[in-house]
């Protein structure tokens, strides 16, 4: 298998083939080939950018995470229809894309998520239950971005990437050697944000990792609403490396994240990742998939289940035994009871709190309607009916 | 250094120097600010003393400037970023509006953006369309953000280093039709609190407020009514968000009467908040409405008509007769 055009090196001392394998590329199909270590029946396959050496332990692990995130994701879900939290998307289908690349990156390294990197934040040890707080309604965002190197939500889509990219320029000015990661998706492609943080990353040579997860599907329109030309060639219109990967092989997008995490942290400037993957589920709850696309199309991709496909290759390898998997699932069920109860018992806030931390250095007017409110709620209390304000 | 007389041009200038000197985390970024200085020279030389580092030339995408400046304040960075115009800004507006503004409040206190906005803005110029805006109220409405505006040299060196200080985003509006104009600076003085309004001239008739380029005219204003025996008691506001309503009341509740000024239209403009916050704080002293004078809600018009659609030394006065005359 030969590498595309724009794909990165895994070691950049190797550019000396690179004219060669340009050549060959540019006779090949148009038909763009990604990056895969596993076939989905389990079968490990070989590719000579992207070795990966992992033991049975590590691919135990990569699993428990992409097992741990799908019920995750689940729970959250059912909470949703059952009326315990709004609207919030679902990522089932995309665990290989999330986990992959989420332990990929370092402790040092920095990640600017979409609003659903559930994968994502699960690899960076954020506390599951706090990213339930703002679909629950009780914050905008419940935890400290710095404490996980792991930023907050961000639902304007495409805002983020220029967020990474700054924060990337500033990694290189304090020469230090962390590696930044902006997530988004195939729609916010379209984004101007988006296209800007290409240009301000490429002419900065900002060290920072575009990963784009090309689910197919911007809640009802496909791809091809999007763009003419597969996503990761973007990239060399900006002038640096883009690569698609599959976003169903864990290992391909663990292989592939590592080396652009190393691409960029080694000061080559900044690349495009394209994990191609399915959003097996509707967008939110309130999305209907049956009104735009077929049921055979949701087959073809559950044939390529991330999940499944680690599967058959721990079966094959014989890399776990039954017992992994039963207390796997006692664990998941564990973890779904935890953020069940957890959702369920998050109290709302004070009503006060909505004049908290609009200003970091205080505001005259915020303070005026602060004791106003305050006054107006007194008011209740005076008169003995304190519609669930009392004590106010 | 002691009080020395200088354009406002040259104070916003030494004030960045001083915060580049200062503070190693200040960073200058924006459209031709480096080795051009800036379209108005606002950030001449800069770059050749901080280096390209730190005085940063960024695409010509304004979005794309006031996005990575998120960025680098989130890495601890103090960007002050330069939209070359203010009919320019919109392409930012999202990301000012959506981000800058509410990020603080989204992690619950725990991330602080303080970025400073610097905005050429207001009329006068000559300029073609979109170089002649006043857009502050379209960011007044925004919480989240604060919006100072300078109206002499003095207060153009100190808010700027206090707009740079805050750890909040400030939007800073430059009048740019009053950078040539010169006025003392004492950089060795204390300045008093960023959002705190002034009274630049002491008046007992009627209270004139203005803020940016037409604290001039307004103070102009003030001459030509005493010709006529009115004393008109000018307050320059400095600050739109917030508005510091105390000294308007002070001053209202001696003078009994209120005019606003601003180049803004007055549809949904500064003024129509202090008016109706006046109102309700001076209802028994007032003995008249208060009143606006500004921009009709038309877009700025081509260079030649300006003059009619600012609020010059005409219409000011003759908005002052009609408070006189009820």
């Amino acid at each position: 298998m030969t590498v595309e055009r724009t794909a990165p090196r895994a070691k950049p001392r190797r550019a000396a083939t690179k004219k060669t394998t340009t050549a060959a590329a540019r006779k090949r199909p148009p038909r763009p080939e990604m990056v895969q270590l596993l076939t989905p029946e389990g079968e490990r396959v070989e590719h000579p950018d992207y070795a990966l050496e992992t033991t049975p332990g590590q691919l135990r692990g990569l699993y428990r995470d992409m097992v741990l995130t799908r019920r995750f994701d689940a729970e959250a879900t059912a909470l949703e229809r059952g009326g315990e939290r709004g609207r919030g998307p679902s990522l089932r289908g995309q665990e290989a894309a999330e986990i992959g690349s989420g332990r990929a990156v370092r402790d040092v390294d920095y990640v600017f998520p979409t609003s659903g990197e559930h994968g994502v934040a699960w690899c960076r040890g954020v506390e599951p239950t706090l990213l339930l707080g703002m679909f629950r309604g009780v914050n905008h965002g419940g935890w400290d971005p710095n404490s996980n190197n792991f930023h907050l939500y961000t639902i304007v889509i495409g805002s983020q990437a220029l967020h990474a990219t700054g924060y990337a320029m500033g990694v290189a000015k304090d020469g230090s050697d962390s590696a930044v990661v902006a997530y988004f998706g195939d729609g916010a492609s379209s984004q101007g944000d988006v296209a800007e943080a290409f240009t301000f990353a490429a002419v900065y040579n900002a060290p920072v990792v575009f990963f784009c997860q090309n689910n197919q599907w911007a809640i009802s329109e496909p791809t091809e609403r999007q763009s003419r030309v597969p996503l990761y060639q973007r990239a060399a219109g900006y002038g640096f490396p883009g690569v698609r990967v599959d976003g169903n092989d864990v290992l391909a997008v663990l292989a592939v994240t590592r080396a652009a995490a190393e691409h960029v942290r080694t000061g080559q400037g900044p690349m495009l990742v394209e994990a191609y993957t399915y959003r097996m589920g509707a967008h939110t709850t309130s999305d209907d998939p049956t009104r735009y696309r077929r049921d055979e199309e949701l087959e073809v991709w559950e044939a390529k289940d991330p999940i499944l496909r680690l599967r058959r290759c721990l079966e094959r390898e014989d890399a776990a035994d039954e017992a992994f998997f039963a207390d796997l699932e006692r664990e998941s069920d564990t973890m779904a009871r935890r953020v069940r109860e957890a959702i369920r018992t998050m109290p709302d806030p004070d009503g006060m709190a909505i004049f908290e931390h609009t200003y970091a250095d205080g505001h005259t007017l915020v303070d005026e309607e602060r004791a106003g409110y305050a006054a107006y709620l007194a008011g209740f209390a005076d008169h003995g009916a304190g519609h669930g304000h009392e004590g106010v | 250094m002691a009080a020395e007389r200088m354009a406002m041009a040259k104070a916003l200038n030494s004030s960045l120097r001083k915060a580049l000197e200062s503070d190693p985390k200040v960073l200058v970024m924006g459209e031709d600010v480096g080795k051009l200085g800036g379209v108005f020279r606002i950030t001449d030389g800069l770059q050749k003393d901080f280096g390209e580092d730190r005085v940063i030339d960024t695409p010509l995408a304004e979005s794309g400037i006031i996005g990575t400046a998120i960025g680098l304040a989130l890495r601890g960075y103090r960007p002050i970023a330069e939209i070359q115009f203010d009919g320019f800004v919109y392409p930012a507006y999202d990301q000012i509006v959506t981000q800058l503004a509410k990020m603080h409040a989204r992690s619950l206190g725990k991330v602080k953006l303080p970025v400073v906005v610097r905005i050429p803005f207001g009329g006068g110029i000559g300029a073609v369309e979109h170089h002649s805006e006043s857009p502050e109220a379209l960011f007044a409405h925004v919480a989240g953000l604060k919006i100072v505006a300078p109206g002499n040299p003095a207060d153009a060196y100190w808010m700027l280093q206090q707009a740079i200080e805050c750890d909040d985003p400030v939007i800073f509006f430059e009048p740019k039709a009053r950078y040539w104009d010169k006025g003392e600076v004492d950089t060795a003085g204390i300045p008093g609190p960023l959002h705190a309004a002034k009274v630049v001239r002491p008046g007992t008739d009627l209270t004139l407020v203005a803020y940016g380029p037409t604290v001039k005219t307004a103070l102009a204003a003030a001459v030509a009514a005493e010709e006529d025996g009115v004393s008109l008691e000018v307050i320059d506001l400095r600050s739109v968000s917030p508005i510091d309503f105390d000294t308007l009341q002070w001053s209202v509740e001696k003078t009994g009467r209120l005019v606003v000024a601003h180049e803004a239209p007055v549809f949904f403009g500064a003024g129509a908040e202090v008016a109706a916050r006046i109102t309700e704080r001076c209802f028994y002293h007032l003995q008249a409405p208060v009143l606006r004078v500004g921009g009709f809600h038309a877009p700025y018009p081509p260079a030649r008509l300006e003059e009619e659609y600012l609020p010059g030394l005409d219409r000011v006065l003759e908005c002052v007769d009609r408070a006189l005359a009820y």
